[in-house]
């Protein structure tokens, strides 16, 4: 039933003059960036920049009013939102997306159905993350917020895709998790040369792993350099970064 | 003493097809957040389709079949047909779609089959049980009735628990949003839940038509008490259905033997109320049952 | 501070009595249509006119419920019958003069509504339906356990009310009925129309759109609930008081379950929240089935077809139009409006 015939994108992510409208509100306006396999973009700007509706257009959940998604070859835009991630796309979203009624494991499956994905990819995330394994059998709804996270990532992971598309993972963690959470996005763009585009409100600990910062004012790509210089950039810290 | 005895195994029976109804009713709230009032009309439909077989001279067995394959049929069309349409609309407008449901599919089984109430064969013996010399008011086709039921909601747990199909129709009604990026497609998860629910609820149907007979309007009680059933047990749990069904069937059951059968909704209202008054979310709500 | 206080307690003020008399004129015009078209029609239409009107009366109370407080009731058909056999035990068997008995029946239906509202608060969506549900199948029963009192299965009958002599002897009886189930829709209209737009409405809308904000905002959610209950009851009440007045007979068969489903489905179709849409939906109640019946009568249709084709027509209509307009009658005639106006002004413009 998972068979599609479709074949997961790899390849450079290319989001190209992309503009989003709810309603006469332009939320996204003229965005262009590009990430790399293995390659981490940081997205930033203050609440209501349109970083969320960035990633949601990008996943076809909003639909676009001008500019194309590629990626690698294909475009991804004007598609279903079920085929998105059958594209090579996993989006873990705002708010972490768990589903509380269901236990941990479950949660995991559930990334992995659409391609028929065998039980040991499982084993595969629990290595990779042995907190969930103790939590297996538990519903979701008892993890703690950074096992939360941990688990939208996991559960991505098992889907296998190309393009990781972060939403606000630190969001209510403590800064230790945080920063864990932050080097396990570093690890898997390494190991896997997975391309992640990262939308964080705390810039420091983003720019601190990410290869290049993109930054977005009202829904406008205000400035997008290498991560390094971004953050030593005082203009930039002091107008919108706020570090 | 027997009486009280009759009244429990009577109670069992009617009160296992209130769950069933109450079934069929709870898995269309859980996925989709409507309150399916069709479904009375959809499974007196089925069941007219039943009946139709079987006095064309087909066996019990064979309307029984059928009845259950065209709930599923039927429960398929409806959502791809017209529940898909008011998803975006404000709530009550799927409301009042299935109560013009309800009342077309009643009308409509007039005009096939007239409103004259006609008997429908019973799958077993309604004797009564003979224990120790005295019968019993609970027969072999009950014992059937509970058996079947029982088994249907066994495998639809099964179903939902234990496969693939069943872990994708969960997170299709618990997070729409995220199975859908998740590459489930939610749409059709839906249109498959419908159809089983419907299948439960023509289940209800074949079951209970040789207590009320088959009419379009035989089977508005069988709504109603299923739809108290579910609310009194709470419209998210299954289980929840289950035994408010049970309960419903039993307390009606005592009502009705030892007071009078005109007492039967006011009781239903009573016991109703009270539960909602210490439990508004019902007896096995799990969710925060006020938000302020 | 208590300048600007004062200021805005005397603009409010000036609004409110804005309001008052735009209500009172609209009631004003809507007793001359009224009487306008009672004259106009013949005793037969009157005789709708006078039920379109006690319809009106519940629909209005349950628009306001559901449509501005946020609560849904498919039992408002029982408290039409509270209200009905109150008026009718009340004239009939206490031989109570027409008005005192109506505003009893009015009062006794709001108490019903006092108790049923107070227990709603605590319930949300479904459960609420569920309850109320069980209120609408289960209310009538009692009619049933104390028969002697209610006429059992034939219910109670009243005389037909007397038009007062100065009126004339011509005056038609349905002209009569017409008029006092007219008078009774027009306070309806009167009360609800300024009860929209007092501090109580805005409050009903606030706590219908979230209920933790209103609360936040110092609202205390379970009354203005509470209140909306007990306004729609006394609409229920008033509607069923007319209803036994007009058709001089309250009797179970006329409280069934398929008249709260009704009273619902017409709110929706008219147009939810809006007293327009109520009118419309009173409309809808009273004029669908005999058109539809008189449609099924002029095919040659075997009985079995045409005695059910209304009811198919019902359905069909109910579920076509929540496709087609799924803000209603009225939300249908408000977008045809702003199209209308919106195709005058390019015109003008080009
Ligand atoms: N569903 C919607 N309908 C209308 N406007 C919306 C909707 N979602 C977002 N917006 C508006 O679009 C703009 C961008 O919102 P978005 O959620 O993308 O911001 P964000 O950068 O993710 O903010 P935050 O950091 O608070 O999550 C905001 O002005 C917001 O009010
Ligand atoms: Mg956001």
């Amino acid at each position: 039933m998972s068979a599609t015939g479709e074949q997961a994108q790899t390849g450079v992510l290319e989001v190209d003059g992309l503009c989003t409208d709810y309603g006469p509100v332009r939320a996204v306006a003229d965005v262009t960036l590009s990430v790399e396999p293995g390659r981490v973009t940081a997205v930033l700007g203050a609440n209501g920049a349109g970083k969320t509706t960035l990633l949601r257009t990008i996943s076809c959940l909003v639909p676009a009013r001008e500019g194309r998604v590629r990626l690698g070859e294909r475009e991804l835009l004007g598609s279903a939102v079920e085929d998105v991630v059958r594209r090579g796309v996993a989006h873990v979203p705002e708010g972490r997306g768990v589903i509380g009624e269901l236990t941990t494991e479950e949660n995991l499956r559930l990334g992995g159905l659409w391609r028929g994905a065998p039980a040991e990819d499982l084993d595969e995330v629990y290595e990779l993350l042995p907190a969930l394994r103790e939590r297996r059998r538990q519903p979701a709804s008892s993890l703690s917020g950074g096992e939360r996270q941990m688990l939208s990532i996991g559960r991505a992971l098992v889907a296998r895709p190309s393009v990781l598309l972060l939403d606000e993972p630190s969001l209510g963690l403590a800064p230790l998790i945080s920063a864990r959470i932050m080097e396990l996005v570093r690890r898997l763009a390494n190991e896997r040369q997975l391309a992640v585009l990262l939308v964080e409100q705390n810039a420091r600990s983003a720019l601190a792993i990410a290869d290049r910062g993109v930054v977005l004012n009202l829904g406008r790509v205000v400035a997008d350099a290498d991560a390094s210089e971004l953050a030593d950039d005082e203009d930039m810290r002091q107008a919108y970064l706020g570090f | 003493m027997t009486r009280f005895i009759d009244l429990t195994l009577n109670g069992i029976s009617t009160g296992t097809v209130y769950a069933a109804v109450a079934l069929a009713l709870v898995l269309i709230w859980r996925s989709t957040r409507i309150v399916n009032f069709a479904q009375g009309g959809m499974l007196m439909f089925t069941t007219f389709i039943a009946s139709a077989v079987i006095n064309s001279g087909a066996s019990y067995w064979v309307g029984f079949v059928v009845a259950l394959l065209s709930g599923l049929v039927l429960g398929a069309l409806v959502e791809r047909l017209l529940i898909r349409r008011v998803a975006g609309a404000p709530p009550l407008n799927a409301v009042i779609v299935t109560l013009g449901l309800l009342i077309l599919l009643e009308a409509v089984a007039g005009m096939i089959w007239g409103n004259t109430p006609r008997s429908f064969p019973p799958a077993f013996s309604i004797r009564g049980y003979d224990v120790g010399g005295t019968r019993v008011l609970f027969a072999p086709n009950d014992t059937f009735i509970v058996l079947v039921v029982i088994g249907v909601a066994a495998l639809l747990g099964a179903l939902f628990r234990g496969t693939a199909l069943g872990l994708r129709m969960r997170a299709s009604a618990f997070a729409p949003e995220v199975a859908r990026l998740l590459g489930v497609r939610v749409g059709r998860m839906l249109t498959v839940g419908w159809a089983l629910a419907a299948l439960v609820g023509s289940l209800a149907g074949v079951l209970v038509a040789p207590s009320v007979f088959v009419g379009p309007n035989q089977f508005d009680p069988i709504l109603v008490f299923g739809f108290t059933a579910a609310v009194l047990g709470g419209l998210d749990s299954p289980y929840g259905a289950a035994v408010g069904g049970v309960i419903l069937g039993l307390a009606l059951s005592y009502v009705s033997g030892y007071e009078g059968a005109s007492l039967v909704t006011l009781a239903a209202l009573v016991i109703l109320l009270a539960v909602l008054m210490v439990r508004p979310g019902g007896l096995f709500s799990t969710t925060r049952e006020r938000r302020v | 501070m208590s300048a600007i206080a004062a200021r805005a307690r005397v603009g409010r003020a000036r609004i409110g009595e804005l309001t008052l008399a735009r209500g009172l004129l609209l009631a004003l015009v809507a007793a001359a249509a009224l009487f306008v078209a009672s004259e106009l029609l013949s005793s037969f239409a009157d005789l709708e006119l006078a039920e379109g009107l006690y319809f009106f009366c519940v629909l209005a109370g349950l628009t306001v419920l559901t449509g501005l407080s946020g609560q849904i009731s498919l039992g408002h058909g029982a408290l039409m019958a509270v209200g009905a056999y109150g008026a009718a035990l009340l004239i009939g068997e206490q031989h109570w003069a027409l008005v005192p008995a109506l505003a009893a029946a009015t009062a006794i239906t709001a108490v019903v509504g006092l108790l049923l509202g107070a227990a709603a608060t605590r319930l949300r969506g479904p459960y609420l339906a569920g309850a109320t549900l069980a209120f609408a199948v289960g209310l009538p029963a009692l009619a049933d356990k104390y028969s002697s009192t209610f006429g059992g299965e034939n219910g109670l009958v009243v005389n037909p009310p007397n038009p007062p002599s100065g009126l004339g002897s011509s005056l038609p009886l349905e002209r009569w009925e017409a008029w006092i189930a007219g008078a009774g829709a027009v306070i309806v209209l009167f009360t609800l129309h300024n009860l929209v737009r007092s501090g109580y409405g805005r409050a009903m809308r606030a706590v219908r759109d979230d209920e933790i904000a209103a609360s936040l905002c110092g609202l205390r959610v379970a009354r203005v609930q509470t209140l909306a209950f007990v306004v729609s009851a006394a609409c229920a009440g008033l509607a069923g008081g007319l209803l036994t007045v007009v058709l001089q007979l309250a009797s179970p068969g006329a409280f069934q379950l398929s008249l709260s489903l009704s009273l619902l489905t017409a709110i929706v179709l008219g147009g939810l929240g809006s007293l327009v849409g109520a009118a419309w939906g009173a409309a809808v109640l009273v004029l669908l089935p005999s058109w539809t019946r008189d449609i099924a009568n002029s095919f040659s249709l075997s009985t079995k077809v045409s005695s059910n084709m209304p009811l198919a027509i019902y359905g069909l209509v109910l579920v076509v139009a929540m496709l087609a307009w799924p803000s209603g009658i009225q939300g249908g005639v408000r977008a045809g409006g702003a199209r209308l106006r919106a195709l005058v002004r390019s015109r003008r413009g080009g």
